[in-house]
């Protein structure tokens, strides 16, 4: 059923009892083409674009707990394209373009809201840093401008402008087409989308074994039994190692956990995204009106979904001093999410040693807004066996090739990037 | 908060180190390693889900790097030594 205002009115009249499920619950077939595992936001806009743009339709979407229950219902949904090295800045600013038109491709509200996202720098070498990183982004057709002190002060009001302590304003890069979208819906809508298009949306299925014979992929075994597949695709950020690990490959990735948090709901107070990167710190106003906040990892390997205070401390305090009128807000709930380190600090998306896998990692702090982008280019990855142009840069042998694409120049020790 | 016992200082603040990573990582031999040697050295972790031996440091105290076996699941702190101490590996 498509949805429109005369669908919504239709059914206001029998009081909304009766809208069909967005997605089937099916049982799983014996076998597909094509297996994706993991039914976050990357997994499901996989298997969307695999059927809408591959007309590759027989596929299952395996996912152990419930769609969008991992990273994607726990990141603080922004979504930029404000990145420096060509490989990045090409890759998000296509996942940009296709945020833009989503919620009409989907016929499904993701709420995406192009707010901005204003990077603030607080240093004359950082100055230097954010508008070189902004002329590179115009060279590649992304817009970004940059703001004195003055016009921030006039367009966040609430931010504190001062020229002393750790963090002074000396500026910001700010990108107006980004902004942020409503996580779930994104999944929902994805799910909705590919499910329509015949895709098996398969949940409480963990994968549990990946079978291969003669170094092809013929199949997984999950606790709903075994399911067999030529194409195999890992879109499980988070747990990328382990999964990889069912098929005896070691990823160039390390697990840390990343902490979120929410204040109690405000009126419309912030109407941009602020984010700092030496107090490493990125904050909005969500549509319920809460502040949603996080910042750095807690730096040490973790699997746990939680975190620990002096992380949280450490982000109110950076908060506090950009934004000291929000001290008499109360933090209503934090959470964390296992983010997938890489050794460079960019994704990895394509081929793998095993042949007929394909994995889909590594995203870092940033898989949120590389969601569209990256079911686009891993679908076609699939859908070839080969990476799209797009894609290209982020192979999984670039490691040993000596191509890192290392945004923040910082080495291969996963925590820093 | 986790509390990391030092060997040398005892039971101290999570705030006080710095996390150095995997414990179990050997640099090959420059001299007779291989390309992969490295590829696996720099850039390969088995970043396992459970048991883990990590190298943290006591930078706000001895500056001491402390071993430290630890559960990735639960964050409890199983065991901590010198970095030349032996953990067992069927010991918990």
């Amino acid at each position: 059923m498509r949805y429109s205002i005369f669908s919504l009115v239709r059914n206001a009249l029998s009081y909304h009892q009766d809208w069909p499920k967005a997605w089937r619950s099916p049982d799983p077939k014996p076998e597909y083409d094509v297996i994706i595992i993991g039914g976050g936001g990357h997994g499901l806009a996989t298997a969307y674009y695999l059927a809408k743009e591959h007309g590759i339709d027989n596929v299952a979407v395996l996912e152990k707990g419930w769609l969008g229950g991992g990273n994607t219902g726990r990141n603080t949904t922004i979504v930029r394209s404000n990145y420096e090295l060509d490989g990045n800045a090409l890759f998000y600013e296509k996942s940009l373009k296709l945020w833009e038109d989503l919620s009409q491709d989907l016929n499904y509200n993701v709420m995406f809201s192009q707010r901005g996202v204003l990077n603030l720098v607080h240093t004359d070498s950082a100055i230097d840093a954010a508008q070189r990183r902004g002329n590179a982004m115009r060279l590649n057709g992304i817009d970004a401008e940059w703001w004195t002190p003055e016009m921030i002060a006039r367009q966040v009001p609430m931010l504190a402008i001062r020229n002393d302590g750790y963090f002074p304003v000396k500026g910001g890069l700010m990108q107006r087409r980004a902004g942020t979208a409503r996580h779930d819906a994104v999944a929902w809508g994805y799910a909705r989308g590919a499910d329509s298009r015949g895709v098996d949306i398969i949940q409480n299925c963990e994968v549990t074994g990946i079978d291969m014979k003669n170094g092809h992929v013929i199949g997984v075994q999950t606790t709903r039994g075994a399911i067999r597949a030529k194409k195999i695709g890992l879109a499980v950020a988070g747990h990328s190692s382990r999964v990889a690990a069912m098929a005896g490959l070691r990823l160039p990735i390390e697990s840390h956990v990343l902490q979120a948090m929410v204040s109690e709901p405000l009126k419309p107070c912030l109407d941009t995204v602020v984010t700092s990167g030496v107090a490493h710190l990125y904050i909005s106003q969500s549509d319920k009106g809460e502040l949603v906040f996080g910042g750095d990892l807690d730096f040490y390997n973790s699997y746990a979904q939680r975190g620990n205070f002096p992380r949280i401390e450490h982000v109110v305090a950076s908060i506090l001093y950009l934004f000291p009128t929000f001290s008499r807000l109360r933090l209503m709930r934090s959470w964390g999410g296992i983010m997938d380190m890489s050794m460079d600090g960019s994704p990895i998306i394509g081929l793998t040693p095993v042949n007929g896998l394909y994995v889909n990692g590594g995203w870092c702090y940033g898989g949120f807004k590389a969601t569209p982008g990256s079911g686009w280019v891993f679908a076609h990855t699939i859908a070839e066996n080969r990476p799209h142009r797009l894609n290209e840069p982020f192979t999984l042998d670039r490691f040993h090739k000596g191509y890192t694409i290392d945004e923040r120049g910082a080495g291969p020790t996963p925590g820093a990037h | 908060m986790l509390l990391i016992k030092c060997p040398w200082c005892g039971d101290r603040a999570e705030i006080e180190y710095t996390y150095n990573g995997d414990a179990t990582i050997r640099r090959p031999d420059p001299a007779t390693t291989s390309d992969n040697d490295w590829l696996d050295h720099i850039y390969l972790r088995d970043n396992p889900s459970g048991r883990h031996d990590e190298l943290w440091q006591h930078t706000s105290g001895c500056r001491q790097f402390v071993k430290v076996r630890r559960n990735l699941r639960t964050h409890e702190i199983l065991r901590t030594g010198k970095t030349n101490d032996d953990f067992p590996e069927d010991a918990s």
